[in-house]
């Protein structure tokens, strides 16, 4: 249990996807302008990686791995993924219109997001079993909320910010992000010194 | 031999079943769609203004095709051209859209209404009425700091003058800054409409006057030249009545503040 949480908070603190491993920044700088839809975005990342790991780890598991095929994985996991996708789109278009709508714009933009991919090949190549896996994309997932939101705050505080006509726009963004990224460089201690 | 064909056949089977598993559930989890509502949805701008008092085209879309609501001229960007098609569409007498336009009502520029304070916090109309309903001597005025601007999903309106200004050639008239506006000066007019009063001061005359040379004083003298009677006072502002008003312009003339003033729309609309 202990590891499982570690594993989370792991995913949501330590390797934060973002802002420690440089993953995912076209929607943390696309999607970061405004906090509704950085949560939007966040949450559709949550949902579609957690569904990429249930899908592509018994795929790997009970079907490349037999078969000797691990050098398939990433064009079997794009593939699978988009397909994912796209199913369950479809299926919340039937069920959940108002989920769907709130996040229908997101889902096409994260078919094969390399966050996306990211944690189900990192999954594999981090040796986890199938419950692991689960623990470790929500935990990345989450992450991934946590930096969107944070972030669409700080760039919503920095709109009404005078800065240098020089840094205005994309390159004060970038030099935001790359602080708050410092910030994380924060946490590499103190997870498994506070619950261990 | 093996070493080509099993990957091929691995990876070609994923795909199949991929492929066979959206087909299918593209076919029983299809959303049955109104063919009319799209339609509909086509012939309107897509500009989501909201003009229509729906959350945006594709609610009025919805609303039309559904049939609770009737009314075809409701989508003024579109103006005559959106309210004939969804006529065609429906199958009913189309009927004209009143074109609508935003106007500003102050014409308290920046070299007219003096200062009272520096006001140096955020720049916008929200925050500066806030702040002792802004820096203006008249607090009725246009704040000038653009929240209507910002808001304008056609860039039609600029701030000339410290007074926001709206370009008549680019306006849709959906309304969107009226809603932003803290001081509520900006109005929703028909484009048939002439003449206008460019004041929302509603303090009384002498008090208007310390505080802006061309706002209304009330002195009662368009009411009183109005062949029509489309004019009154109203807490101390002149309003004008558009259903008596024939534009005959004798209030221009007569306005010694000259805060009536004609409306000039650009053509091109």
């Amino acid at each position: 249990m202990k590891e499982l949480i570690l594993i989370l908070m792991g995913g949501v603190l330590i390797n934060n996807y973002v802002l420690q491993q440089t993953i995912g920044i076209c929607p943390f700088l696309g999607v970061s302008k405004k906090t509704n839809q950085a949560v939007g975005m966040g949450i559709a990342v949550t949902f579609v990686m957690l569904f990429a790991t249930l899908a592509t780890h018994p795929i790997y598991t009970y079907i490349l791995a037999p078969f000797k095929l691990e050098y398939l994985q990433i064009i079997v996991f794009i593939l699978v993924i988009a397909a994912l996708v796209q199913f369950v789109e479809i299926v919340l278009k039937k069920f959940i219109p108002s989920l769907h709508k709130s996040l229908g714009v997101y889902l096409p933009l994260i078919t094969t997001n390399c966050a996306v991919l990211g944690v189900v090949l990192n999954n594999i190549t981090d040796g986890f079993n199938f419950i692991q896996s689960i623990f470790s994309s929500l935990g990345v997932g989450l992450g991934f909320l946590l930096s969107m939101v944070l972030f669409a705050g700080v760039r919503s505080r920095m709109e009404n910010c005078p800065s240098p006509k020089c840094f205005k726009g994309v390159p004060i963004t970038l030099i935001a992000a790359s602080i708050v990224a410092i910030a994380f460089i924060g946490f590499g201690g103190v997870v498994e010194n506070l619950i261990g | 031999m093996g070493e080509i064909l099993i990957p091929v056949l691995v990876l070609s089977v994923i795909a199949i079943v991929c492929a066979v598993i959206l087909t299918l559930s593209a076919i029983f989890f299809s959303v049955p769609t109104d063919e009319t509502t799209e339609k509909i949805r086509e012939c309107l701008p897509g500009a989501n203004c909201g003009a229509c008092g729906y959350s945006g085209c594709d609610g009025y879309a919805a609303a039309l095709g559904s049939k609770k609501e009737t009314r075809t001229n409701l989508c003024t960007p579109g103006a005559d051209k959106a309210a004939a098609e969804i006529a065609a569409v429906l199958g009913v007498q189309a009927e004209d859209v009143v074109e609508k336009i935003a106007y500003v009502a102050c014409s308290g520029t920046c070299d007219i209404v003096q200062k009272r304070f520096d006001y140096q916090g955020h720049k916008s109309c929200l925050t500066a009425n806030l702040n002792y309903s802004g820096d203006r001597l008249c607090t009725y005025a246009c704040l000038g700091y653009g929240d209507c601007a910002k808001v304008c999903p056609q860039d039609a309106i600029d701030i000339v003058d410290g007074i926001a200004k709206v370009n008549t050639s680019k306006c849709i008239g959906c309304g969107i800054c009226a809603k932003a506006c803290p001081n509520h000066i900006i109005h929703i007019i028909n484009q048939t409409s002439k003449v206008t009063v460019s004041c929302s001061n509603h303090d009384k005359g002498a008090v208007t006057r310390k505080a802006c040379t061309v706002g209304c004083i009330a002195c009662g003298k368009c009411v009183k030249t109005c062949p029509k009677g489309a004019i009154s006072l109203v807490d101390n502002l002149a309003t004008i009545d558009y259903e008596k008003c024939t534009g005959c312009g004798a209030c221009v003339e007569a306005c010694p503040v000259k805060c009536i003033k004609n409306v000039v729309i650009d053509c091109g609309k």
